[in-house]
């Protein structure tokens, strides 16, 4: 433990701790890091132009995530509140669906430096918008991003969340992503992690309205020495609210993935629903990955499931594609490729999605010609 | 013309040894049927010759046209004209037929400018769904629907020759007579030899067999014409293995 002197009052964890435990925190020295900020690049067509606001101020913290819950949230609360802050707001009108997304680009271009930016979704009611973040670093960048997305979906809103990590690989990324549902609401949260060294999210959808619905979908794909890390919670606090998430991911070489997920739902939330998938590749014999899913039911009357298997690729499977006639490696391509195909095919079909099918296939060294 | 020769095979799976001495030569054009009880090694012949993981081979040798076929790993064998229909077909996630038999014409060297009018001329002739092509290999695919899909990639890649592992097992019969059907044309149109094993005679109606062997306990205990199949109907496999 250490009082950092640029953050005062923040401690940072331990790997002791059971939602920092496989993590690489134990690893970390925000002593190699001054307090800086990323390059944004906001694309917003006209008809959401007008919804975006660059450099808003620390007082819109807080739609969704009033108090921070961890160092990192602090360390990111810090700089909303002082010289490095990066707030970008996104604020929907009643009742107005917004056809084109806002995609905003945050690249890391100097090293040693600790970025900390926001991004707040506010869905007025029976409004819906779709935003994506894309987090950028050229692989020299020794840096570390702690950003923190808050979402929050009024009355029947519809929200969609994309973030992409095609970070460095010599990048630090500690991610927050946020999310409350109003009655009615619906919120996705999708994340499609490729880059960084060590790139952990938080992603916790909380369901406080009757009937919120929402998904958190990741796909995610660590070779060399990465380390990919997520913690979920789906937590259900009104009535009647569902969840739904499905978390697939892949490992190659020596790398690492990590995924806990934690179903909550508490004592009011009767007649709801909650699903969690995890699933892993381990495509190396060398490579590793832990799936720890965990259930928390205070009340009856809900309908839950959990399911979470790591291996490697199905004997079977490259046996059939094989039987036809096609070679062991790209047999074990196309199965991979079809693993991922399920979360790819759950994404909405924008432009900077439509090019992540090819960078998974450039990342898999089966079939590589 | 091709010949698939099994020879004195003798297999099985670790610490146990099913097939005792399997011999059987099949000639292009040809359709012989397999048929036994449960038990007597059917499945376990279809995976021998393909080369399914877990299978052991004690002694005997498989060969297509003097090319020893045990000696190749599975996709090779493919390659050298052989094809298996698995009695439960493989789901395989996200993967889509048209990106299989693609790569399967690819491995091939063969030209894929034609492919999509191909398998839209296939699925038509199979009454196979169109709209189910763009579905996951086999996932959410009703038995009917799975036959039709083996079949239809049978019917693509046209093999020298094809073993069906219990075509007939799991489907109705419009889609047992239509899969049946596209076989027994392949036997014409495009010279197939089909190895064919099944449990019952139904199949044998429509893909009307040259030779019928019995199998029993590992080992052909008679082999005859179709009517040897009609006889099975009438006096039961106990009554000819005795």
């Amino acid at each position: 433990m250490s009082d950092l002197a640029q953050y005062p009052g923040v401690i940072l964890p331990t790997a002791e701790e059971e939602i920092w435990r496989y993590s690489r925190i134990e690893e970390l020295s925000l002593d190699s890091y001054v307090a800086g900020t990323v390059v944004n690049q906001v694309d917003a067509p006209a008809d959401v132009a007008g919804i975006v606001t660059q450099g808003a101020a620390a007082g819109e913290c807080g739609v969704a995530m009033p108090i921070p819950v961890d160092a990192f949230a602090e360390i990111n609360a810090i700089h909303c509140s002082g010289a490095h802050a990066d707030i970008i707001t996104v604020k929907t009108e009643r009742g107005k669906s917004y056809a084109s997304p806002v995609v905003i680009t945050r690249t890391l271009s100097v090293s040693g430096v600790l970025a900390a930016p926001r991004l707040i979704i506010d869905a007025a009611e029976n409004s819906e918008v779709t935003v994506v973040e894309h987090f950028l670093s050229a692989d020299d960048i020794s840096s570390l991003i702690a950003p923190v997305v808050e979402i929050r979906a009024a009355q029947s809103a519809r929200v969609t969340y994309i973030a992409i990590n095609e970070l460095g690989n010599k990048t630090w990324k500690i991610a927050h992503q946020q999310s409350l549902g109003e009655r009615d609401s619906t919120t996705r949260l999708f994340t499609v992690a490729l880059g960084g060294d060590y790139a952990r999210v938080r992603t916790e959808a909380r369901l406080v309205g009757i009937g919120a619905t929402t998904q958190q979908v990741a796909l995610y794909f660590a070779d060399k020495t990465q380390m990919h890390d997520f913690r979920t919670l789906q937590t259900h606090i009104a009535p009647r609210t569902s969840s739904d998430l499905l978390f697939k991911g892949a490992v190659q070489d020596t790398a690492k993935s990590v995924y806990t997920g934690l179903i909550r739902i508490e004592h009011e939330a009767h007649g709801s629903q909650a699903y969690q998938t995890n699933r892993n590749l381990t495509l190396s014999h060398g490579a590793w990955a832990e799936s720890v899913p965990n259930l928390e039911i205070e009340t009856n009357d809900v309908k839950c499931s959990h399911a979470s298997t790591v291996g490697p690729i199905d004997d079977e499977q490259r046996f059939y594609l094989e039987s036809r006639g096609i070679h062991p490696d790209i047999a074990e391509r196309l199965v991979v490729l079809g693993f991922f195909n399920e979360v790819l095919e759950r994404l909405p079909q924008i432009d900077v999605v439509s090019g992540l099918r090819a960078k998974v296939a450039a990342k898999l060294h089966a079939g590589a010609k | 013309m091709s010949t698939l020769i099994i020879e004195n095979l003798v297999a099985g799976i670790p610490g146990k040894q099913i097939l005792n001495g399997i011999n059987l030569t099949l000639n292009s054009g040809e359709v012989h049927a397999i048929m036994g009880p449960n038990g007597a090694g059917k499945s376990t012949l279809s995976g021998v010759v393909m080369g399914k993981p877990g299978y052991v081979v004690h002694s005997g040798s498989v060969t297509l046209d003097g090319v020893d076929l045990l000696a190749l790993p599975a996709w090779q064998r493919a390659q050298a004209g052989l094809h298996l229909i698995l009695q439960y077909p493989t789901e395989v996630p996200g993967v889509h037929l048209d990106d299989v038999i693609r790569e399967a014409y690819v491995s091939r060297g063969r030209d894929t400018s034609t492919l999509d009018a191909e398998i839209v001329a296939e699925a038509a002739r199979i009454h196979f769904d169109m709209a189910l092509v763009e579905r996951s290999m086999n996932v959410d695919l009703s038995g009917g629907e799975k036959k039709r899909n083996e079949t239809l990639q049978l019917a693509l890649l046209k093999p020298k020759f094809a073993i069906l592992d219990e075509l007939d097992s799991g489907l109705d019969i419009d889609a047992l007579r239509d899969c049946a059907r596209r076989v027994e044309a392949a036997t014409q149109e495009d010279n197939l030899g089909v190895l064919v094993i099944t449990h019952y005679a139904r199949l044998l109606e429509e893909l009307r067999p040259d030779v019928v062997h019995i199998l029993a306990a590992g080992k052909i205990v008679k082999s005859g014409g179709p009517e040897l199949a009609d006889e099975l109907e009438t006096t039961g496999y106990a009554g000819l293995t005795q």
